[in-house]
């Protein structure tokens, strides 16, 4: 019993991690079509900020991780994707790709590529008894954060004229311009918004690992990748949902999978996110509005 | 079904205009399409408070000239003019803020989105505290909308969504309404209920431009008619002048290839 609940939390909470990741690259999608594999060094940047500042004080931490994430993702922004508004999706990828290797190889090149520890939140690595069941406190801290996050980014888009605005042009962008919606403020705050969930992705991440490196973001921002394709792609719930399938698979097969079979967790995640695109090709929540556009 | 077709929001009153000029001038506008070219030297004007149909078979150029006075599509040659000033230098999203309000084919109405927050994206461009007591209006003369406020305007009707898009582009308060196909797709009755509203929107000295296949839905709204084929006005006069010229389905069907005026 106590291990199962116990593998359900970890379930959830890693679930939550790769939610909020998803949804911070499901979110750029949505409103321009742009896969922003930069995302990565979103998280990157918020942890390295915190490795600046974690010894003075974890609120100076968090807050410098925020304000790294944010103005990174809007500087990407600006360099490298205004320039290329109106751009197939192709070009718009290629773009990512190189935001994202030029940021992660400037970073190698000023700091190195060695991992660097961080001891940042370590009181969270303490376990609570909760109902009989021993429980680590990041963990829980990792589950409230995520549903906070989840609820704020859903709340935004729904009760705010900015937000709006962004699920209109995630819907018909054209058509939103055409209403008179100023297209570059409303990806401006989109990318925003996903340097916010970057950089809350970026301390608990660094307060489970203990470790900032160059690539950090990478293997998360790939996964949940996955999860925003897996739940439909341009859907945000669907990111959001994909994302925390995916990583909540990642825990069950290491809990279930053989002993000498979990090397080959990743093998099998991606055969299941095969099937479910066999059968499931717009994602498992698709899209609206993906059709056709004036 | 019940579409009212009565819509009574205020007069236009977006920004400034330049006396003196027309709402719209259109002169000698090309449109290219990589190496396909849609429109060929077309010469157009809209005056305040006109409205003017422009009929032709599918594929003559009529949306490729709405979309570029939407500032959707970038003349190759030629230029746009609204109230006098250059369209060129205008951005898309601030075309609406002069005065001119698309209603595209198809709609484009936002499917995710309820039928209320659509309405309040047509108000985007205003700042002024009447949109809500506009929407009530809205709702008021179209209770269908008004019942169906918190549901995704994806589930509407066919019908019922032209009325929405309608409704949400005159939201801006518009001086030039155009309108792309407005009876594309629906039903008779429907086609009937939509030119009604756009008749009460005329009366009410909103300036139109619609293109349609559907020439005789155009004529009657109409004060001035063009034809339209293979991207140039091959016919223009009142409806009156072109349903009785004796070229007309030639015109119509692009026999006639040289632009020429109708018997005055």
């Amino acid at each position: 019993m106590e291990t199962a609940v116990q593998t359900l939390v970890d379930v959830v909470s890693v679930g939550g991690l790769y939610a909020l990741t998803a949804l911070g690259i499901g979110l750029i999608f949505g409103v321009m079509r742009l896969i922003n594999f930069a995302h990565s060094q979103l998280i990157m940047a918020a942890g390295y900020a915190i490795l600046l500042f974690f010894t003075q004080s974890a609120a100076l931490a968090i807050l410098a991780a925020l304000v790294a994430a944010v103005l990174l993702a809007l500087l990407t922004e600006r360099a490298a994707f205004l320039p290329l508004r109106g751009a197939d999706p192709a070009t718009l990828l290629i773009a990512s790709f190189a935001a994202s290797f030029f940021i992660e190889k400037l970073m190698v090149m000023f700091v190195g590529s060695r991992p660097k520890g961080v001891d940042f939140l370590p009181f969270l690595a303490g376990q609570v008894e909760i109902a009989g069941v021993r429980l680590q406190l990041l963990q829980i801290v990792t589950i409230v954060v995520s549903l906070i996050l989840l609820s704020a980014t859903t709340s935004f888009l729904k009760t705010t004229r900015l937000g709006l605005e962004m699920r209109a042009a995630a819907e018909n962008f054209r058509m939103a311009e055409v209403l008179g919606i100023r297209a570059n403020r409303v990806i401006a705050a989109a990318f925003a918004i996903s340097g916010v969930l970057a950089a809350a992705v970026a301390c608990l991440f660094v307060a489970q690992t203990g470790l900032v490196q160059p690539r950090m973001g990478l293997q998360l921002v790939i996964i949940a990748f996955v999860g925003t394709v897996i739940g439909g792609l341009g859907s945000l719930p669907g990111a959001a949902f994909g994302g925390f399938l995916v990583g909540a698979a990642t825990i069950l097969l290491q809990a279930l999978l053989p002993e000498e079979l979990r090397v080959f967790r990743e093998a099998f995640l991606f055969v299941a996110v095969a099937v479910v695109l066999l059968f499931r090709p717009q994602g498992l929540i698709p899209a609206r509005g993906m059709k056709e556009r004036i | 079904m019940t579409l009212q077709p009565s819509l009574t929001l205020r007069s236009p009153e977006t920004a400034p205009l330049g006396q003196g000029y027309p709402l719209v001038a259109v002169r000698s506008l090309v449109i290219r399409y990589g190496s396909i070219t849609a429109l060929h030297g077309v010469d157009l004007e809209v005056n305040a408070g006109e409205a003017v149909a422009i009929v032709g078979p599918n594929g003559a150029g009529k949306t490729s000239l709405l979309s570029a006075i939407a500032g959707i599509v970038r003349p190759a040659d030629g230029s746009i003019a609204i109230g006098g000033e250059p369209l060129a230098g205008i951005a898309l999203p601030d075309v609406v803020r002069r005065g001119v309000a698309l209603v595209p084919e198809g709609r484009n109405i936002f499917g995710s989105l309820t039928v209320l927050e659509n309405l309040r994206l047509g108000a985007t461009v205003r700042s002024d505290g009447a949109v809500g007591s506009d929407i009530e209006e809205v709702f008021a003369s179209f209770p269908i909308l008004g019942q169906r406020r918190n549901q995704p305007a994806g589930q509407l009707s066919g019908g019922e969504q032209q009325m929405l898009a309608i409704a949400r582009a005159m939201l801006s308060r518009p001086r030039l309404l155009m309108l792309d196909e407005p009876s594309l797709g629906l039903a008779p009755a429907i086609v009937d209920r939509v030119y009604e509203l756009l008749q009460s929107i005329r009366a009410r000295g909103v300036a139109m431009l619609v293109v349609e296949q559907n020439a005789a839905r155009a004529f009657a709204l109409a004060d001035r008619a063009c034809v339209m084929s293979h991207g140039a006005f091959t016919l223009t006069g009142t409806p009156d002048e072109i349903a009785r010229h004796e070229r007309f389905d030639a015109a119509y069907f692009g026999v006639a290839m040289s632009a020429e005026r109708s018997p005055t």
